[in-house]
């Protein structure tokens, strides 16, 4: 058995940093997902699930008006919102639990912030006859019911978590409690490019389509790259997935929208890469968001789903390379960029995906105007309606 | 200097007995109160004391202990502080002291001024639930510098790596008795025999056996297979619900899983 100084690792990120008890269960993995991961029938039957089940590919947008309103780039939003269930998460766990069922897994465990990869998760369950349990802090549990009602009707389990913050990073405490506790029948759907290796890689895998059809979208529509991506980033999934195809193309400026809630000079924000240190923490060498004693911040953003105090271990080398750049958007300018999305273009964006919005209503205008920026707006704002009029001071009650 | 791990396994085999170790938080209720049950325990008859660094987020725990870590925090305990703890416990007992913590405490505090401080207090071993045998890297270098031994654990699920981690381990080797997280349990579904003999086979170093062990019955039982026994959560449990006024109530308790061994 070798050391494990090279595998799994971005640089000096990622590594496998979890307990003995799931140790063989991470290996399991990993050679499970090496072998699938360019399998012909595996890809083949993964392919016809984007496309018949998930609705891929999703479809390159022209945002005229946001374009003739800002000035400056030509602005293309890529609508995840448009997949089944409302956001990116499906494309990993269709992976996942496509690989959950060829290595036998007959239980299916995740960790949910917003809700939309507990959504994601208990409808790819349903699909598949899998039992399903997601781990929900109970903060926000009560942000999102809408969604909670949505995983119940679908048939899986919700399990609020009371500890901690009662938010993210306490919900994937719990599932890898489970999971330690379950781990012959149990497999872990971790939702975001985090975790132990090769969670941060396999979820890239299967996110990186984004980027892909980005890419070839632009290519036939305008004949060239972008020349700016804009993402936003809480673990990182949906920001991997856009990014990835293009860590080569060193013309492409990429840009990560962390969450600064109430400000990062407040105590109550979730910026990792501009505020975090190097930490070991669910499974992973990142960045995080702690104290000079190693605790873990207490974190805070409007977005449930942005909420979490570490990134994903390919950001953080991404940024230590200055491949990607991360800038900071307030609880204030996304829910600006909520209302100025739907108003201008039709389209409400989930408050996650408004911080990515509201970056690019900051980069466009400086960009020259036979440039493309493309938004990665990775979920539907459905979910956010009530949370969005408590924050305009409006109450909302259905009779 | 020759570990006082290694001392103490010596003198147990010398005198043909099971080794007896618990678990507690540091800073539960509060550090005096810490001070005071670690030597109750050793007086009672504890062979080997941990004393838990609490985390913000001990994935590896069950509800006792994570509440005792919540507990120790919001009194503000600190790392520095629990040195200064072992310093003081120092001057009154050479029995071999631990620490049980996440890795983060340490590689957030620096690796090597962690086990700077582990020596110049007098810790004698690390067991760190977090960082698997292929990560062990991350600490060894220093460990060793200074003289501590990092615990390594072996589980039910770990399989054919055992031999590989129970043949290269100092101290004792952690085996932890079943899937799940710390905390008592009423029944334990490993098979024993099987676990053991191939982790006896294969030791480098004395064997014990901890997670869900609650009462002098099972400590006596789970001792067949092993060196040793390390009792946590019911430990706990006593200070959760007595705090300061728990001493006694822990001394007697060890002194119960003493006299079974």
């Amino acid at each position: 058995m070798s050391s494990n100084s090279n595998k799994g690792r971005f640089g000096e990120f990622g590594g496998q940093y979890v307990p003995e008890t799931v140790m063989n269960a991470v290996l399991e993995l990993e050679a499970a997902y090496n072998k699938f991961k360019d399998d012909e029938n595996f890809k083949r039957e993964l392919t016809a699930l984007y496309k018949e089940y998930a609705g891929r590919p999703s479809l390159l947008y022209f945002a005229e008006k946001m374009t003739n309103d800002l000035g400056g780039a030509k602005i293309f939003i890529k609508r995840e919102d448009l997949n089944h269930t409302g956001s990116h998460k499906i494309n990993n766990v269709l992976g996942q639990i496509l690989l959950a069922k060829k290595m036998g897994k007959k239980r299916i465990i995740a960790e949910t912030g917003a809700g939309q990869h507990g959504v994601a998760t208990a409808t790819v369950c349903a699909l598949f006859g899998l039992e399903c349990e997601v781990y929900m802090g109970a903060e926000d549990m009560r942000r999102q019911s809408l969604n909670v009602y949505r995983m119940n009707l679908l048939g899986a389990k919700v399990t609020g978590v009371s500890s901690g913050t009662s938010t993210l990073k306490d919900a994937i405490n719990e599932a890898m409690r489970d999971w330690c506790t379950n781990i012959e029948t149990t497999f872990y759907c971790i939702g975001s490019v985090m975790g132990p290796h090769p969670y941060p890689e396999m979820v890239r895998h299967f996110q990186k389509i984004i980027g892909e059809e980005i890419k070839s979208q632009l290519k036939e529509s305008e004949g060239k790259l972008p020349d700016c991506v804009v993402a936003c980033v809480g673990g990182g999934s949906n920001a991997m997935g856009a990014f990835y195809d293009f860590i080569d193309d060193k013309s492409v400026r990429l840009v990560g929208a962390e969450a600064a809630g109430r400000g990062v000079d407040t105590t109550e924000h979730a910026a990792t890469i501009t505020k975090g240190s190097l930490g070991i923490f669910h499974g992973m060498k990142s960045l995080f968001l702690q104290n000079e004693y190693g605790q873990i911040d207490p974190v805070y953003s409007i977005s449930a789903g942005l909420d979490y105090p570490g990134i994903g271990p390919e950001h953080a080398y991404l940024n230590s390379i200055g491949r990607a750049e991360y800038v900071d958007i307030t609880d204030e300018e996304a829910v600006c960029a909520f209302e100025y999305l739907s108003k201008t273009e039709g389209i409400i964006p989930a408050i996650e995906s408004a911080h990515a919005v509201a970056a690019a209503i900051k980069i466009a205008p400086t960009m020259p105007t036979d440039s493309i920026l493309v938004i990665n707006l990775s979920g539907r704002g459905d979910k956010d309606v009530y949370s969005i009029a408590r924050y305009r001071g409006v109450d909302l009650v259905e009779e | 200097m020759k570990n006082r791990i290694d001392i103490c396994f010596e003198k147990l085999k010398s005198e043909g007995k099971k080794a007896l170790i618990t678990f507690i938080t540091a800073g539960d209720p509060d550090l005096e109160t810490t001070k005071k049950l670690v030597l109750k325990k050793l007086e009672n008859g504890a062979d080997i004391v941990e004393l838990g660094v609490p985390f913000s987020d001990p994935i590896a725990e069950g509800p006792t202990i994570q509440k005792a870590s919540l507990r120790s925090l919001n009194n503000g305990t600190n790392l520095d502080q629990i040195f200064a703890l072992v310093s003081e416990l120092r001057k009154e007992t050479d029995a071999p002291l631990l620490l049980m913590m996440y890795i983060n405490t340490a590689f957030r505090y620096g690796t090597e001024r962690f086990f700077t401080n582990c020596k110049a207090s007098g810790i004698d071993g690390v067991i760190i639930p977090d960082l698997p045998f292929e990560e062990r890297e991350e600490v060894e270098g220093m460990s060793d510098k200074y003289g501590v031994y990092n615990i390594n654990l072996v589980a039910p699920t770990s399989h054919d790596r055992v031999k590989t981690i129970a043949s290269q381990s100092k101290g004792f080797l952690y085996c932890v008795s079943s899937v799940g997280v710390t905390g008592t349990r009423s029944s334990f579904s490993t098979d024993f025999d099987e676990f053991f003999s191939l982790i006896n086979s294969s030791a480098s170093c004395p064997a014990c056996v901890g997670f869900g062990i609650s009462n002098p019955e099972q400590a006596k039982k789970m001792s067949g297979y092993c060196d040793g026994v390390i009792v946590g959560s019911a430990i706990v449990n006593i200070v959760a619900e007595y705090g300061k006024e728990s001493i006694d109530k822990v001394g007697e308790f060890v002194n119960s899983l003493k006299e079974a061994l």
